[in-house]
């Protein structure tokens, strides 16, 4: 099946062609990922007709698109859901959700199974969004957004032997975790974490942005005075 | 143009917290038809904030996307194949909220292999009247006054260059309805219901001033936010003195400032610019008092005055897709595929290169 994988939910703006078969999983035969945290809107189209035209292929003849629920910065992340959305819509074809972190976790254990790990990306406002997974790349915990310290101590009590995304990095000295790669999600890896239910053709859940934060908005409270008392 | 006639452009508004979805047909004869417009509004989940909250109107945005573009398509009767092109407000506007339209809309025209305009707001406005009253005769005026901008701007033609004479320097009047209204305990957004109200007040009542008329004031500039200020002092000076607050009547009187101020400047500036037609547009525009004010003095002054029926004064798709259809008539070259949302964007720019 030939799938098109979209990620905006971190700073990476992650596009791929993607085979995917049964045996031997996701192949990647075109892909572009941009580190750009402020043009995601600007990126993502033009990198989506590059890596089709890059696989000799059309858009129409995409199977299925994959596309990352975040969690991640809404505005970039929106900008990845509305583009799948709306592609999926005019294409007539599946949209098939995954959480980012799990595209992260698949790449990391494909190349290097069997030990546990924590998937951080950075959420901003000094905190991260993270998610845990035990020996077999099940996630076991998360995602969740949090300040790097809250999850430090609550890996007390967890065994965690590793530490993947750019979050990871970036928080690394208060993680106390080596950090392996990828730093962002990769086209094969957001494939692979779906794999399942595109080869099924399931019907894909819904395609729900995991924002983990409500909007910032204040009820007015009594009015304020012009005059002078 | 005869290669176009039949052409079908779908058009995408999200700057505010309407997720508009518009479809027109470019008819032979150069008359734009509408087909569809179908408005999806987060406006009842912003109302207890008592102001549109971007990132509420952003997550209502996302949601409401493709339902309301499968809908228009659905009520327009045109399947995919039938679109020609597919045009979307690039700005000005609240910035996420942008970005979610701009963004369905590159991958609606990839998807279809139609071309893609990123066009402004303001000039959706004014092209969305030839939806209801046919092709602009000759250059016009547009005052434009929502709860986001308040300008005057002169129209030569649709898809060419856009002049703005003048602008708000503080408050957009739709914004000092929200403000009075929030003054005078009426709900959230603030213009229909100081409209109502204010039938029933006087609006001679109270003297409240009107911004920028003096003689060495910019003619055609406005400016609402001393009005609004004058409103609350007055109003607080009553229940200081412990009177009741004569709600309709300081609607009415501060409604009556408003439109005075909009009109007897518009109408300067038609005299003065030698212009003879006049389009109203934006949400502003659904009120009753504008609307009678303007036929008057418009009247008056032998000015024509073209005021599109109130769902189309206010935020929606069909005013994009009825710019989109001008701007394919006109053989203006499309847009290019790594265009931003402008949040911005300067009213002199039609459509994004």
């Amino acid at each position: 099946m030939l799938v098109l994988a979209i990620d905006t939910a971190t700073p990476a703006v992650t596009t791929g062609l993607v085979q995917l078969d049964a045996a031997a999983g996701p192949r990647t035969l075109a892909s572009r990922v941009t580190v750009n945290a402020r043009a995601h809107g600007e990126l993502l189209t033009p990198q989506v007709r590059e890596v089709v035209a890059e696989a000799g292929a059309a858009l129409g003849d995409v199977d299925a698109l994959v596309c990352g629920a975040g969690p991640g910065p809404f505005t970039g992340l929106r900008v990845g859901l509305v583009t799948a959305a709306a592609l999926g819509h005019a294409l007539d074809r599946p949209v098939y959700p995954v959480a980012t972190p799990d595209a992260i976790a698949y790449d990391v254990f494909r190349d290097a199974p069997g030990q546990e790990l924590l998937v951080v990306t950075d959420a901003r406002r000094r905190e991260v969004y993270w998610a845990r997974y035990d020996e077999t790349g099940a996630r076991v915990d998360g995602p969740n957004v949090e300040r790097p310290a809250e999850l430090a101590d609550r890996l007390a009590g967890a065994v965690v032997r590793r530490a993947a995304g750019q979050g990871a990095e970036l928080y690394a000295d208060v993680l106390g975790l080596p950090v392996t790669a990828p730093g962002f999600p990769s086209p094969a890896g957001l494939v692979g974490a779906a794999a399942d239910a595109v080869l099924s053709r399931a019907t894909p859940a819904p395609l729900t942005p995991l924002y983990l934060r409500r909007p910032d908005a204040v009820e007015p409270g009594a009015r304020k005075r012009v005059s002078q008392s | 143009m005869s290669a176009l006639a039949g052409a079908v452009v779908l058009g995408i508004e999200t700057s505010c917290d309407e997720t508009g979805v518009g479809v027109v047909r470019l008819r032979a004869d150069g008359h734009v038809e509408l087909l569809a417009d179908e408005v999806a509004s987060s406006v009842d989940e912003h109302a207890r904030f008592g102001g549109v909250v971007p990132e509420v109107a952003s997550r209502a945005h996302l949601e409401a996307m493709v339902p309301t573009v499968r809908r228009a398509m659905e009520v327009a009767g045109v399947r995919p194949s039938d679109v020609d092109a597919v045009a979307v407000t690039a700005g000005p506007g609240l910035a996420g909220a942008l970005l979610v339209g701009v963004a369905a809309a590159k991958a609606y025209a990839t998807a279809w292999g139609v071309p893609l305009y990123g066009v402004n707001h303001l000039s959706a406005h004014v092209a969305v009247d030839t939806l209801e009253h046919g092709p602009l005769p000759g250059p016009a005026l547009a005052l434009l006054v929502s709860g986001g901008h308040s300008s005057l701007l002169e129209v030569a033609d649709l898809a060419g260059p856009v002049n703005q004479l003048g602008a708000t320097i503080d408050d957009a009047a739709g914004e000092a309805f929200d403000k009075v209204a929030r003054l005078l305990g009426l709900p959230f957004p603030g213009g229909p219901h100081i409209d109502r109200v204010a039938r029933e007040g006087d609006p001679d009542a109270i003297a409240f001033p009107r911004g920028l008329t003096g003689p060495h004031d910019p003619a055609y500039d406005f400016s609402f936010s001393g009005l609004k200020t004058a409103v609350a002092r007055w109003v607080e000076a009553a229940e200081r003195a412990g009177r009741s607050v004569p709600v309709a009547d300081v609607a009415a009187s501060f409604q009556e400032a408003v439109v005075d101020v909009l009109t007897a400047k518009t109408v300067r500036a038609a005299r003065e610019r030698g212009v003879d037609h006049l389009i109203i547009g934006g949400g502003v525009a659904a009120n009753s008092r504008l609307r009678w004010m303007a036929e008057q003095r418009c009247a008056d002054a032998g000015i024509t005055l073209r005021v599109p029926r109130p769902k189309l004064c206010t935020d929606n798709g069909a005013m994009v897709a009825a710019l989109g259809a001008h701007l394919l008539a006109a053989g203006v070259e499309q847009s290019s595929w790594d265009i931003p949302a402008d949040p911005g964007l300067h009213v002199s720019e039609i459509v994004m290169p």
